[in-house]
């Protein structure tokens, strides 16, 4: 009886409302929505648009429609852009096929390796994941100070060894090395950390049947898990694969670029540098917007062909 | 007997292993420390030592009085902004994260396929004409200019959208059956049972804030104003061979996010796993 009554007087006033268009909603909505217009919207186009500039930001009377004459001549051998864009954009390619197979494969053997029940494991994966919490300039710092010709701890060891010591931030290709060496430490901790959880969810009585059915444990590894982790290594790829491109830092701090090349660029310039310096060094907004949109592009492409790639073996 | 035997080797085998990597991840942070306690006689010596034969803050306090390397205001500033940061993304994405997650309006699809098609955009492209709309707005040189890029992100949005969808829609209709507006069902009911989520992306919000490198590099380019990131470059280029002081440095930077790992460690290492950010 209670019921009812509470009922048939809610009705009335809550159907037409839930009818009415209400402003609610976009109050709601409004706050986020207002910062996303502002700087992952507009920014969108307005980035494009000014591409299509020569542009200075402190000289906004010197501005010169272009056209597409920043793209092409990314595109043209012999203009000031080229080589070094180029050069930084090779680099970081390069980079990105050192790294992604290290990000993928050691994060992986650290995850079987704390896939067990032994004691102790939470602090282990602790401790693995730890460097991903610091700064991109503390690792850089870190690893720069360790990698020093002079007094750095890795040729003080590799002297006591009797071993060549290069020098390891100023000379190709052991600059890359030290870069390489320093994300792994940093990273690798991420991609476990997402492989760890995938490994956890494989059900336990798909290996005791193929134990049972006599299966060693490499085989186990190759016919159960590498399979079940595909969706899972596919995701720690492509994402892998975006954080290299997107190299700035570490470069930044440990190396500054260098060495400079015979050709001309940074030997270890990442192409966020190049972007970096013609953009805010040399104050050409312009072509700076066309080069993150070329690359942009490129790690598009790159993205969305590993992700084929992937799916189509997995089919 | 045999059997036994072998899987305690293979115990013994996989610990050894386990420390050997441990040792790859916590030597160098060691290193670190123990350098910037190192009195700058110590920096170079002929044979390496592990721990300061004679420790000593005299880095530390170098740095801190320095007028070159205000490092407490640095300090200060990377804590402000984080801070700011964190609280202003909660607030924003749980509010439009309740909106898309709960109530039903025009446009609604749209939109939030419109937030989604941005995760698949790399951020480089917003480098430039974001920069150039923080000049025009006057922000450079200023905190809020470092503020407001992040808070237009659309992870947490998707963050708590998800969680929300997952709370049982019961307990919203009972209060909304008892009078409550949307805006105080959203405060009473939905905000209390999403205490996990928004701890979650409070963290993480805070730690990728603090660490954050380029942005304000680009935006704060007067000295007083960096961030830590940014500031360690400053420092590095200020005591080029120094590494007692820089490394100093990196500790001031690094030691607010371990401690606040090795508290909530395992909050945070859920996070990652169950939500697989992008890096």
């Amino acid at each position: 009886m209670a019921t009812s009554a509470t009922r048939s007087e809610v009705a009335p006033r809550s159907t037409p409302r839930r009818r009415q268009f209400s402003v609610t909603p976009y109050l709601f909505i409004l706050p986020h929505l207002v910062l996303f217009t502002l700087y992952l919207g507009y920014p969108f186009f307005y980035g494009l648009y000014i591409s299509l500039f020569q542009f200075d930001y402190l000289r906004p009377e010197r501005t010169l429609f272009v056209g597409v004459q920043n793209y092409l001549s990314l595109f043209t051998p012999g203009s000031v852009e080229y080589q070094t864009f180029w050069n930084a954009l090779g680099n970081t390619l390069e980079f990105v096929l050192y790294s992604v197979p290290l990000l993928v494969v050691l994060p992986l053997g650290l995850a079987v390796l704390l896939n067990t029940k032994l004691p102790g494991r939470n602090i282990f994966r602790a401790i693995y994941f730890a460097p991903w919490v610091l700064s991109v300039s503390v690792v850089g710092l870190l690893w720069w100070w360790i990698f020093q010709s002079q007094g750095g701890l890795i040729n003080y060891y590799l002297d006591a060894l009797n071993l060549p010591e290069p020098r390891w931030l100023s000379s190709l290709p052991w600059a890359w090395v030290a870069i390489v060496v320093a994300t792994i430490w940093w990273t690798v901790g991420f991609n476990m950390i997402i492989l760890l959880a995938a490994l956890q969810d494989i059900p336990g009585h798909l290996y005791e049947a193929g134990a049972i059915d006599g299966a060693t444990g490499w085989q186990m590894f190759w016919r159960i898990t590498l399979p079940l982790l595909r969706p899972i290594l596919l995701f720690i790829v492509v994402i892998s694969i975006i954080a290299s491109f997107n190299l700035f830092g570490q470069p930044y701090i440990m190396t500054g670029g260098n060495p400079q090349t015979p050709s001309g660029g940074g030997g270890t310039e990442a192409v966020m540098m190049r972007i970096y310096d013609e953009g805010f060094r040399r104050s050409r907004q312009g072509s700076a917007a066309a080069m993150s949109f070329v690359v942009a592009t490129l790690m598009i492409i790159v993205s969305y062909a590993n992700f084929r790639l992937l799916r189509q073996r997995e089919e | 007997m045999t059997m036994s035997s072998r899987r305690r080797a293979s115990t013994i085998l996989t610990y050894v292993l386990l420390v050997l990597v441990a040792l790859l991840f916590l030597l160098p942070m060691f290193w670190m420390l123990s350098t910037s306690l190192k009195p700058e006689t110590e920096w170079f010596t002929r044979s390496i030592r592990w721990f300061p034969q004679r420790p000593t803050l005299e880095n530390y306090a170098q740095i801190f009085e320095s007028a070159q390397t205000p490092i407490a205001r640095w300090f200060f500033n990377s804590f402000a902004i984080a801070s700011a940061v964190t609280v202003l993304t909660l607030v924003l994405d749980a509010l439009a994260a309740y909106a898309y997650a709960r109530m039903d309006f025009p446009g609604r699809r749209l939109l939030f396929a419109l937030l989604l098609a941005t995760l698949f955009l790399p951020g480089m492209m917003f480098l430039v004409p974001n920069f150039l709309t923080t000049f025009r707005l006057g922000l450079l040189n200023n905190y809020i200019g470092v503020i407001l890029p992040p808070l237009a992100g659309v992870f947490g949005v998707f963050f708590l959208t998800q969680f929300f969808q997952t709370i049982p829609k019961e307990l919203e209709e009972a209060a909304v059956i008892d009078g409550a507006s949307a805006w105080q069902t959203f405060l009473f009911v939905a905000l209390p049972l999403a205490r996990p989520a928004l701890a979650t992306l409070a963290i993480i919000t805070f730690l990728t804030s603090w660490n954050e490198f380029l942005w304000p590099l680009l935006i704060l380019q007067r000295v007083e104003l960096l961030t830590l990131p940014p500031a360690l470059a400053t420092l590095q280029s200020s005591y080029s061979s120094e590494y007692g002081l820089t490394m100093a440095g990196a500790v001031i930077a690094a030691v607010p996010v371990l401690v606040i790992y090795i508290v909530l460690q395992r909050y945070i290492v859920q996070s990652v796993a169950t939500t697989g950010l992008k890096g």
